[in-house]
């Protein structure tokens, strides 16, 4: 396959992602959530073997394999027991109502593709168009995980975040170093590990994974006191 | 130059044995020390105004920023100024602290803070300056809050450090300007730096709002009257006497040296001499209408700050028009009425400590007849009152004479406005001087004549030989300073020839060494020994004439008109000696006054009567307050920000990292 036919195929890829990333916003119902969450580490997994066959540096198939098993599997499962063990309520409850986020979202969109503009115009790499993509899957993220009310959806949100640095990181460098990728592997692992575990304590703790219960219960406590 | 350095190890060396002594040793210690370092400062001050400017390099400081101190006319004025009061305090102090059990935080801060004004005064980089400028202010708030049991004390300290740091902040910024210019901290490179008009207005503006804060100027002087009387007395007199001074320095250094007078505008001038007129008049209309005696006092010290600015800014309009022998003459004006508000008010706060010594209270309304009781005091007291009302032979009234000199000079400025603003700003002065010598009456009838309205006040006996002593330094300093101005202003003439390039020295003596004329011989002259000559003869006639030889003085009971039963508390007191003053100037004080009268069965039955007065200060009222409160409403705001939820802190974060994506990117 020629280099342009890699870069049509990373650029689709890209504009996938993005699609994701909004479909991550737009959903109501929790494990759906995980659904596109999962999908997105499938794309990241198949972006970064692209990169790896139009480049040639063979270790990035090995960070596919790794975000494939990583993202695409370990981390919606580990998510989805979390929900199954705490009975989570299945909507997602967001704090601004979905059209108004996904017009926020549009509107962040905008911005990143409006800022990277003179990044683009200077870059030779081969993914120097998905670098607006990625920023603007970082801000998704974040507006994800602000405008969420639920614990379990804010660590979504920020998984997402990592997926989009992730992304970017493939998109402006080719990869990272191997050395680098795994330690940041094991990093975002164990992060969700200890958020499983927090997410027991905390609804021990508060009765609820509502961020705004912890929130009134702490107020309530202080004043107590 | 080593004699000044010596000065600053002697304070050193007292902050160390007032910190580490214990008992009478440490007082001794504290307040020889202190006496050496001010006579030190006495000589290296005459020294420097005789001599060539001295410059060092100590081995100090930061490693790539070494302490660089320089000794030249204006730092030589000052370090007299120090002296002149350091030295007689530390005597003072010598009784004033006998009976003190806690001398710990007095050992080691004053000390420091003596230390501080020498390093101000001495520094020749933007930061030592600013160093011994902190070291100063934070070492002084040590001392307000001496008797830190008081809540009252506390707030005073609190809001003391409060001013004392945001005056800092503007010289900072002031110096951060010329830094820019200059591109180094040293003094040398800031003085040779070219500024650009709207630059040198910047660097000027902050310096005039961070010293007029320090100085006390009207409308930035809401913690002086607190934080004044609140300091034990000697430690009062200093602040006033000299800390004052001190920012007066800083400010002659900033706008005069370092600014440059060739970089003056028009409109510098007319600031100061408007800030310098109000609070002149504000600071004295306010001091009228107080009973606490300090608190009285820490008021004049603003409308003496006042006068000063006003020979300054004379002095400022006159140098930027182009009339630098004037100028000269209007800047020796400020300077020499700096010592001797140093000198008079230093001694005014130690004779009101003298009496808070020995009748416990500093409320007027409870004093009276103290003249029978201490009789040194009130002597001393007095001759610091006829001078701070600018009264011949003492030496208020020269200082305020040159100034009047100076503004009489109006008409050559050419510029109509200007011509309009100077007189009013002398009949300003003129204002001022009459309600102060208005005020100094009322003080010294009701503190030290009539009868004593309390029972501790009746009991008061007079201070020991050291107070006594280190009172009567600065009251024989006043007077020689008023009947000698021929020898002291050809001293003082090395700071016009260094900032001015002008030389009043010949012009001074034109009418022969007995007469002061500042300008011509045709327009005034002042000689105030034939002036004490005049007064003596006239006084003496009057006696004379009025005592003929053989007639005795009889002494026989008040007369009542009739009611029975007189008491002490039926006298003329404080509040009413100010009566008409305030019904005058009711639109400026706008008191908040009630009388109560209980009358049970009919109006001329009267059994009771309460009155009740309160003068809140506007500056506090108006401007002081209502920026406290925008500044608590805002913290109050970032507070409840700070209380909710994680996601408006994420919401916060997110809203920063777009912004700053929108403008660096």
């Amino acid at each position: 396959m020629n280099t342009a036919l890699i870069q049509q195929i990373i650029d689709g890829l890209a504009a996938l992602m993005l699609l994701v990333s909004f479909s991550l916003l737009a959903q109501h119902r929790m494990l759906s959530v995980l659904h596109w969450f999962a999908v997105q580490g499938w794309l990241l997994a198949i972006t970064s073997a692209f990169v790896a066959y139009g480049t040639g540096h063979h270790e990035l198939y090995v960070s596919a394999a790794m975000t494939l098993l990583l993202k695409g599997l370990l981390l919606p499962w580990l998510l989805w027991r979390v929900i199954k063990r705490l009975h989570v309520h299945r909507e997602v409850e967001p704090l601004v109502n979905l059209t108004l986020t996904m017009l926020i979202a549009l509107g962040i969109t905008l911005f990143s593709f409006h800022i990277i503009q003179p990044i683009e115009k200077i870059s030779q790499l081969l993914t120097r168009d998905s670098m607006a993509i990625a920023t603007a899957c970082v801000l998704l993220g974040m507006l994800m995980m602000i405008t969420r009310r639920k614990a379990i959806t804010q660590v979504v949100g920020f998984l997402a975040v990592e997926n989009a640095l992730f992304f970017a990181a493939i998109g402006s460098t080719n990869g990272m170093p191997l050395v680098v990728e795994i330690g940041i592997a094991f990093d975002v692992l164990i992060a969700a590990l200890i958020f499983g575990l927090f997410f027991f304590q905390i609804r021990t703790t508060f009765d609820s994974l509502e961020v705004d219960a912890m929130h009134a219960s702490l107020v309530e406590r202080e004043e107590e006191e | 130059m080593i004699l000044a350095l010596g000065a600053c190890i002697a304070a050193l060396l007292a902050a160390v044995g007032g910190g580490f002594l214990r008992g009478s040793l440490q007082r001794t210690a504290l307040c020889l020390l202190l006496g050496v370092s001010g006579l030190l400062a006495i000589v290296a001050g005459m020294a420097g105004l005789l001599e060539n400017p001295a410059t060092l390099t100590l081995p100090l400081g930061l490693p790539w920023l070494p302490m660089h101190v320089r000794i030249d006319a204006l730092a030589s004025f000052f370090l007299l100024v120090i002296g002149a009061l350091l030295t007689p305090v530390a005597v003072y102090s010598q009784g004033y602290l006998r009976h003190e059990r806690r001398l710990a935080a007095m050992g080691v801060f004053l000390p420091l803070f003596v230390l501080g004004m020498f390093g101000v005064v001495l520094a020749d980089d933007a930061f030592s300056f600013m160093l011994f400028w902190e070291l100063m202010s934070v070492s002084s708030y040590f001392l307000v809050t001496f008797e830190h049991e008081q809540p009252e004390n506390r707030k005073a300290g609190f809001i003391y450090l409060l001013m004392a740091h945001l005056a800092g902040l503007l010289i900072l910024g002031s110096f951060a300007v010329l830094y820019a210019a200059g591109g180094s901290f040293e003094f040398v490179s800031m003085r040779n730096a070219e500024l650009t008009p709207f630059w040198a207005s910047v660097a000027f503006l902050l310096a005039a709002l961070g010293f007029g804060t320090k100085a006390g100027v009207a409308p930035m002087h809401g913690w002086l009257p607190d934080a004044h009387p609140v300091a034990p007395s000697n430690v009062s007199a200093l602040m006033s006497g000299i800390m004052l001074k001190v920012a007066i320095f800083g400010f002659v250094r900033l706008a005069w040296d370092l600014i440059g007078t060739a970089n003056f505008q028009w409109w510098w001038g007319v600031l100061v001499l408007a800030a310098g007129s109000s609070s002149a008049v504000f600071g004295v209309l306010f001091a009228l209408q107080q009973h606490d005696l300090k608190r009285l006092l820490a008021y004049h010290s603003i409308e003496n700050v006042g006068i000063i600015l006003i020979g300054l800014g004379l002095s400022m309009l006159l140098a930027h028009f182009g009339h630098p022998l004037l100028a000269a003459l209007g800047l020796i004006a400020g300077l020499y009425h700096t010592i001797n508000h140093a000198l008079f008010k230093g001694l005014l706060f130690m004779g009101a400590g003298a009496v808070l010594h020995a009748s416990g209270t500093r409320d007027m309304e409870s004093m009276g007849g103290l003249i029978h009781r201490m009789p040194a005091t009130s002597l001393f007291f007095l001759v610091a009152s006829i001078s701070i009302s600018a009264l011949p032979p003492f030496n208020g009234f020269v200082s305020e004479w040159l100034t009047f000199q100076t503004a009489l000079m109006a008409p050559q400025l050419g510029a109509a406005l200007l011509t309009a603003i100077v007189p009013f700003s002398a009949a300003m002065l003129a204002l001022a001087g009459a309600l102060a010598a208005a005020c100094f009456v009322k003080v010294f009838g009701v503190v030290f004549l009539g009868h004593a309205r309390s029972e501790a006040v009746a009991g008061a006996r007079e201070v020991d030989g050291w107070m006594k002593l280190g009172m009567a330094i600065p009251a024989l300093c006043c007077l020689l300073l008023g009947l000698l101005p021929v020898l002291f202003v050809p001293l003082m003439d090395a700071i016009p020839r260094a900032l001015l390039d002008v030389s009043l020295a010949g012009h001074v003596h034109a009418h022969g060494w007995l007469w002061l004329s500042p300008v011509d011989v045709s327009r005034a002259s002042y000689s105030a020994p034939v002036a004490l000559a005049g007064m003596l003869a006239i006084g003496g006639l009057a006696f004379w004439w009025l005592h003929p030889k053989g007639t005795t003085v009889r002494r026989g009971p008040i007369w009542s008109c009739g009611t029975p039963n007189l008491n002490a508390r039926m006298q003329y007191n404080a509040t009413s000696f100010s009566q008409p003053l305030r019904r005058i100037f009711g639109g400026v004080l706008q008191p908040d006054e009630h009388v109560h009268m209980e009358y049970p069965a009919h109006k001329l039955l009267t059994k009771k009567v309460r009155h009740v007065l309160h003068v809140a200060d506007p500056a506090v009222r108006h401007l002081h307050r209502p920026i406290g409160d925008f500044v608590l409403n805002l913290a109050r705001i970032v507070q409840q920000e700070h209380q909710r939820g994680i996601h408006a802190y994420l919401a916060w974060t997110f809203a920063t990292v777009l912004l700053l994506l929108a403008v660096f990117a």
